[in-house]
């Protein structure tokens, strides 16, 4: 039976790991995500799980080795954020082109410079097209649930792909929230033992990370990319599967208020909540706002979408990056290519908010819901916004 | 030829013409691979794989070996291999060691040993690669880390290492009227492996065959990190002809440049007999085009650095004891 706890968010996913009967993890201490290594580390040492745990010099070395383990078979874990996250760029997509179905957390934080530790999605945005399925949470117990899908998703013989789950830093790692922690049997249940494709074992020699010249490599790529559109459909298997199971559901795009809504929202991770309540402070006035919150990153829910922002006037992209001198922020600029080919799209406002840890208030969502709804009248020539620069 | 049977003494006398006899017949890595004629550290790869056996896991970071061998959809490799990229393969290696030791003792794989090998060249082990080399090797993975030292990035088409000998001409140090060709001295690269308190340390040339695959055998028996850098005598990137690659290896060897030694707990031993007095390095330098452009007080200069190097390595041989003696020492 799942257990009503409190806890702080990061110690509970490292909880939530645990429960996967992991085999090996390597991790790199980094603000905001070293509590999930901290913690982790600390069940290994009390022995409440049998994994390997590798402290390693890098977070490019972290990567490396959870692959190095995953290509033996092994079930593997890493955390990071930021710069760390930066710093495994170069391994990241040689992860997903190898079909190692890693699971990663990753505490979002603004990329330096200047140096801020502090939340925004700059760094996992960076790393949008290195071919990893990318999901997104909203509170403590989305990410402990995640946490634990993400395995299963990872390993599913249709997949085989690495996983990153993202959770901002601080606003959701460092809140001590209440949750169901699913308990071993529930989880042993839902997760089966990882069956691998191919492993690294003398018993049968396989030559893994080969030199693929351009005779092959347009194939190479097309597989990734099919592998990863064809996620999705085991993706959704996963989350009916979980709702059945624990009553929690998972949507791609998920909608609060927003039927009939003329002005949505459409927001990521944790600043969903607090959008939430600038929505139903604007229902209370009378005003048709309502808020998508986008769950899954990649692959991209292009249907799901479409579906969610049918009869809106004006989308609203709250982006927590930005793409400098592109289109604005890497969602917005998404969201309108996404919607292109619909006719009766909304006008595509794109509001790049909360960078490296800028507070966003509910006002400051209601302002944002206010001045979208005008771009509904007045042409607007803006393709997007930095909210909240100050000196302007 | 003595036979073992009626001349036991003439085995120990004869032992270089017995013991190829005793070499693994298997080959893991097979021929066919795209290696330049007269390479080194194909000839390398193959006399390690031989003395590591079957039961070897290998990453490879990204160079020479890696390219030749593994051009999809052929693979040159027999064992278990896997690369990822340039600059981790002792991360990875780190990660295959680690996975197997838990797979095998929650007994989801058979329940044997199975060796972890890290393998890289000069420029993906000493440059690039160095922080996950001394990474893996502090952390004390039972893994072994070889270093296929050509003294240059070859791959890439003979630019300049941290193991690039001075005075060598390489296309991002050449030699011209304002330059020398590489202005520093080759990074001693074992010593620092040795100042990780590892328990074997070695240098090897694939021109003694043997011994660079008694060392790995020696290594491979460890139950802990091990290092061994291989010079690898690259005919394309040092100007040579391709029929000259083992005679290079051997002069490297005479002329001190390349001393060949392990170090096992602490202890230094040479481990190829050497003469009195060493061979200068010019019959070294003088054969090769990397050094053509070298004028006899640079060579002068190089000699003096190589007696040095020779001397301080010999000092050690003489004074170094071995971490279990010491420990004895203070009972």
């Amino acid at each position: 039976m799942s257990k009503r706890i409190g806890m702080e968010v990061a110690m509970a996913v490292a909880e939530a790991v645990a429960l996967c009967r992991l085999d090996m993890a390597a991790v790199y201490p980094i603000t905001p995500n070293t509590h999930v290594a901290e913690h982790l580390s600390e069940i290994v040492a009390e022995g409440r799980i049998d994994a390997e745990f590798i402290t390693v010099e890098s977070e490019h070395s972290a990567m490396s080795a959870v692959m190095g383990a995953s290509a033996t078979g092994a079930r593997t874990f890493t955390a990071t954020s930021s710069q760390g996250l930066m710093y495994m760029a170069e391994v990241l997509p040689i992860a997903s082109a190898m079909r190692l179905p890693i699971v990663m957390s990753v505490a979002n934080r603004a990329i330096s410079g200047p140096l801020n530790i502090w939340n925004d999605h700059s760094d996992i945005m960076y790393q949008r097209d290195a071919g990893w399925i990318s999901i997104f949470g909203e509170n403590g117990q989305e990410m402990i649930d995640m946490a634990i899908q993400a395995f299963k998703i990872a390993e599913h013989q249709d997949v085989l792909l690495p996983v990153n789950f993202n959770m901002d830093g601080f606003q959701l790692t460092h809140m001590v929230e209440p949750f169901e922690m699913p308990d071993q049997a529930e989880v042993d249940k839902f997760l089966p033992p990882y069956i691998p494709y191919a492993t690294l074992h003398p018993d049968k020699p396989v030559t893994m990370g080969a030199l693929g010249l351009p005779e092959i490599f347009n194939e190479v790529m097309k597989a990734k990319d099919t592998a990863l559109v064809n996620s999705k459909k085991v993706i959704l298997e996963v989350w009916k599967e979980w709702e059945k199971m624990f009553g929690r559901k998972y949507e791609p795009v998920s909608s609060y208020r927003a039927k009939d809504a003329r002005v949505m929202l459409l927001a990521m991770g944790s600043m969903g909540e607090t959008a939430e309540m600038a929505v139903d402070e604007l229902r209370k006035k009378g005003k048709s706002v309502g808020l998508l919150k986008l769950k899954l990153w990649r692959p991209f829910p292009f249907e799901e979408l479409k579906k969610a922002v049918k009869g809106a006037k004006v989308l609203a992209v709250l982006d927590r990056a930005v793409s400098f001198g592109g289109p604005g922020g890497p969602v917005g600029g998404e969201v309108r290519a996404a919607l292109y080919g619909e006719p009766d799209r909304p006008v595509v406002m794109d509001y790049i908010i909360g960078l490296g840890g800028r507070d966003m208030t509910v006002e400051d969502f209601m302002a944002i819901a206010e001045k979208a709804s005008l771009a509904e009248k007045r042409k607007t020539k803006e393709l997007y916004e930095i909210y909240g620069v100050r000196g302007t | 030829m003595n036979m073992p049977d009626k001349n036991p003494q003439g085995i120990i006398e004869n032992f270089d013409l017995f013991a190829p006899k005793l070499v693994d017949k298997e080959e893991y890595f097979s021929y066919g691979h795209r290696a330049c004629q007269g390479c080194g550290e194909a000839l390398a790869i193959r006399l390690m794989c031989k003395a590591l056996g079957k039961d070897t896991v290998i990453a490879n970071a990204t160079g020479c070996m890696e390219v030749v061998s593994s051009l999809y959809p052929t693979t040159a490799w027999k064992l278990p291999w896997i690369h990822v990229a340039f600059p981790n393969s002792a991360a990875v290696g780190a990660g295959v060691e680690a996975g197997l030791k838990a797979l095998r003792r929650k007994g989801k794989i058979a329940d044997r040993r199975v060796k972890t090998v890290a393998i890289g060249g000069d420029g993906g082990t000493l440059d690039i690669g160095f922080q996950a080399l001394s990474g893996a090797m502090e952390r004390g993975h039972d893994m072994l880390y070889v270093c296929f030292d050509n003294e240059a990035y070859m791959n890439t088409g003979i630019q300049r290492s941290s193991s690039t000998p001075f005075g060598a001409s390489t296309t991002t140090a050449p030699a011209g009227k304002q330059s020398i060709g590489n202005k520093t001295w080759k990074k001693n690269a074992p010593e620092i492996m040795v100042a990780h308190n590892v328990p074997y340390v070695a240098t090897a040339c694939h021109s003694y065959p043997l011994d660079f695959m008694n060392k790995v055998k020696k290594a491979r028996k460890i139950k802990g990190p091990a290092y061994i850098q291989c010079l690898s005598v690259c005919p394309t990137g040092w100007r040579v002809g391709s029929e000259d690659c083992i005679k290079m290896g051997r002069l490297a060897v005479e002329t001190g440049v390349f001393p060949l030694y392990e170090v096992e707990n602490g202890k230094y031993r040479m481990t190829m007999e050497m003469p009195e007095k060493l061979r200068p390095v010019e019959d070294y330098i003088k054969l090769q085009g990397r050094f053509r452009h070298l004028r006899p007080d640079q060579i002068k200069d190089i000699q003096r650095r190589v007696n040095l190097e020779y001397r301080l390595l010999m000092n050690k041989v003489a004074h170094s004891i071995s971490w279990l003696d010491a420990g004895a020492e203070n009972k």
